[in-house]
């Protein structure tokens, strides 16, 4: 079996450096970047399938050339290659421009599975997975909390979690499954993998590769643009209350009455 | 003129989506300041409920009779069904909520369609075009976007607006479902509820949540009293998730849910950014904790320093005393 999972390099939200350029483009440079942390829950659940069943994992990335560096760590948890689509016409891209551009990488690749995470942290819009369904014509099953496939059968059975519990999806091989974080945590990468990581193979891939118009993507093609930003309004100073539980709970009492948050 | 459309979303019996009735809000007033139309979609097998709901708040609603969506996945088919009804105009904008089929029927119809998306919004208006507000980086940033070609789709989050219904009922138009569907449909083979799945998070008004401090699987029962006390949702954060104190569906942060409630009482939480992100932008934060120092104490309204056990069963009993 074999399974690509989609993982973007994301500003590290620990170091919360993130910030806009002046072009409203995300400034790379001003944050380190990381695996996307749902990714790797992907990830994981990607490992663990071809661990049970055989076969390997690799991960494609969309990202400026500088996204190797990110996808090693991914590399290091146990993913046998990696493919970046890096091309300087894609900066400025939006959504659409990403779908596509995923899209054509996946129909140039091997695969029985595609993986993907919840959402990212950075965009943290989690359309991107159905849009690339979509153009690939691939069954879609989302939300997923636990994954079977059945390699003989050429099937895949999902449960996606709802509001109320959860369905149980049954859709035939190649399909594309976002992950969640209810399938597992990911590994820490061994010293082993993470020495191991360095010589695996990561083809770059431009977008004259992929057959792609580079006028059709990127900043010149985007179907959104950012017009302003500001900071979100301060908050109130925090008040403090230290004293027996009563006098906590009676503090609580007050600020609900007073912002009418209790009958 | 613009035609606003929204893509409602009935839930599994039938009921029209919380979320969708806050999303036919919102585009019905951008409707209205745009001088455009706004017409309201119902993809379901039986559309007849969600559509007389979804009816109360826009002028014009189109139920669409589709027997596939009983017994397959809904959003791919909805979203087919939607970029037919809503046709070739460039200037047409569809707004959805951003929960898991909102955001999974957004993608697919971006997709279908080619046009834009903006997604996640706390905030739209209109003035000489849309205007689409977004927080991003964990909450430290608001941007304003629009679309450069005029129309596109727009995801909304939950408690961005308040439902309010039009002053009149709109009109209902029955359609059944036709022409064959391009995208593979998924087989939905079986449907299981789950005891105490509780409402979406998302959506609470008020959400009391327990962190590490809470200790274990039974601590989440005082939370649990309290969140219905107060009439909200139980949250956590992905430490008492992992630990397997609380089902991953009521996780908040950066791998979780983002919500906005009015009320964010948090319980033996520190406060971490990974938690933070998904939980800042609440109306108000009270926190109860151990430690003074705890980041949360940087962003909270209000920090009790104690016991959450001791805090928490105070305010439970004064809560319990006033509802009588």
């Amino acid at each position: 079996m074999h399974i690509v999972v989609l993982t973007k390099p994301v500003p590290d939200p620990a170091a919360a450096a993130e910030r806009l350029g002046a072009d409203g483009r995300l400034d790379r440079a001003a944050s380190p970047s990381v695996v996307n942390a749902n990714d790797e829950y992907a990830l994981e659940a990607a490992l663990k399938l071809t661990e049970a069943h055989g076969g390997e994992v690799s991960i494609l990335t969309m990202a400026p050339a500088a996204g190797t560096d990110t996808m090693r760590k991914a590399l290091a948890m146990g993913a046998a290659r990696g493919t970046l689509v890096a091309d300087a016409a894609l900066a400025g891209s939006c959504l659409r421009s990403t779908v596509q551009v995923l899209a054509a990488a996946l129909r140039e690749m091997e695969f029985d599975l595609v993986f993907a995470g919840a959402d990212t942290s950075d965009g943290g819009g989690g359309v991107v997975a159905a849009g690339v369904a979509a153009l690939l014509r691939l069954p879609y099953l989302s939300n997923a909390a636990r994954i079977e496939p059945d390699a003989t059968a050429g099937r895949v059975r999902v449960r996606r979690i709802t509001p109320t519990g959860y369905d149980v999806l049954d859709a035939a091989m190649p399909a594309l499954i976002v992950c969640t974080q209810a399938l597992g945590e990911p590994r820490y990468p061994s010293l082993k993998g993470i020495m191991g990581a360095r010589s695996k193979e990561v083809a770059t891939r431009s977008l004259a590769d992929l057959g792609i118009d580079a006028g059709s993507v990127g900043g010149a093609a985007a179907t959104t643009a950012v017009l302003g930003t500001r900071k979100p309004p301060a908050r109130d100073a925090t008040r403090v209350v230290r004293g027996t539980a009563q006098e906590g709970a009676a503090a609580i009492i007050e600020l609900l009455d007073a912002r009418r948050l209790v009958r | 003129m613009t035609a606003f459309w929204v893509l409602a979303e009935p839930n599994a019996d039938g009921s029209l989506a919380r979320i969708s009735t806050e999303v036919a809000t919102l585009a019905r007033t951008l409707a209205e300041a745009s001088g455009g139309t706004c017409t309201g979609l119902v993809v379901a097998a039986e559309p007849g409920t969600a559509a007389s709901e979804l009816a109360r708040f826009l002028p014009s609603v189109v139920a669409v009779t589709e027997p596939a969506v009983a017994d397959h996945a809904w959003a791919t088919i909805a979203a087919q069904r939607a970029a037919d009804i809503v046709g070739e105009d460039p200037d047409a904008i569809i707004v959805l909520g951003a929960g898991p089929d909102g955001r999974d029927a957004a993608g697919t119809l971006a997709a279908l369609t080619g046009r834009g998306l903006l997604v996640n919004a706390t905030g739209v208006t209109w003035a000489d075009g849309l205007k689409v507000e977004m927080s991003v980086f964990g909450g430290k940033l608001i941007t304003d976007s629009g679309f450069t070609g005029g129309g596109g789709i727009v995801t909304v989050r939950p408690n961005t607006v308040t439902a309010e219904p039009a002053a009149a009922a709109g009109a209902i138009e029955g359609r059944t479902a036709s022409g064959e569907l391009a995208l593979p449909a998924v087989a939905v083979i079986e449907q299981v509820e789950e005891a105490g799945a509780a409402a979406p998070i998302e959506e609470a008004r008020i959400i009391v949540s327990g962190g590490r401090g809470v200790g274990g699987a039974e601590g989440f029962q005082l939370v649990q009293e309290l969140a219905d006390a107060l009439g909200g949702a139980v949250g956590a954060t992905r430490a008492a998730v992992d630990s397997g104190w609380i089902p991953y569906s009521q996780q908040i942060g950066q791998t979780g849910k983002i919500v906005k409630p009015e009320l964010y009482l948090a319980l033996g939480i520190s406060g971490a950014i990974q938690h933070k992100v998904g939980m800042q932008t609440a109306a108000s934060i009270v926190a109860v904790n151990r430690d003074p120092d705890a980041p949360i104490a940087e962003f909270a309204d209000l920090v009790v320093v104690g016991d959450l056990f001791d805090v928490g069963r105070e305010l439970l009993a004064a809560l319990r005393a006033r509802s009588g």
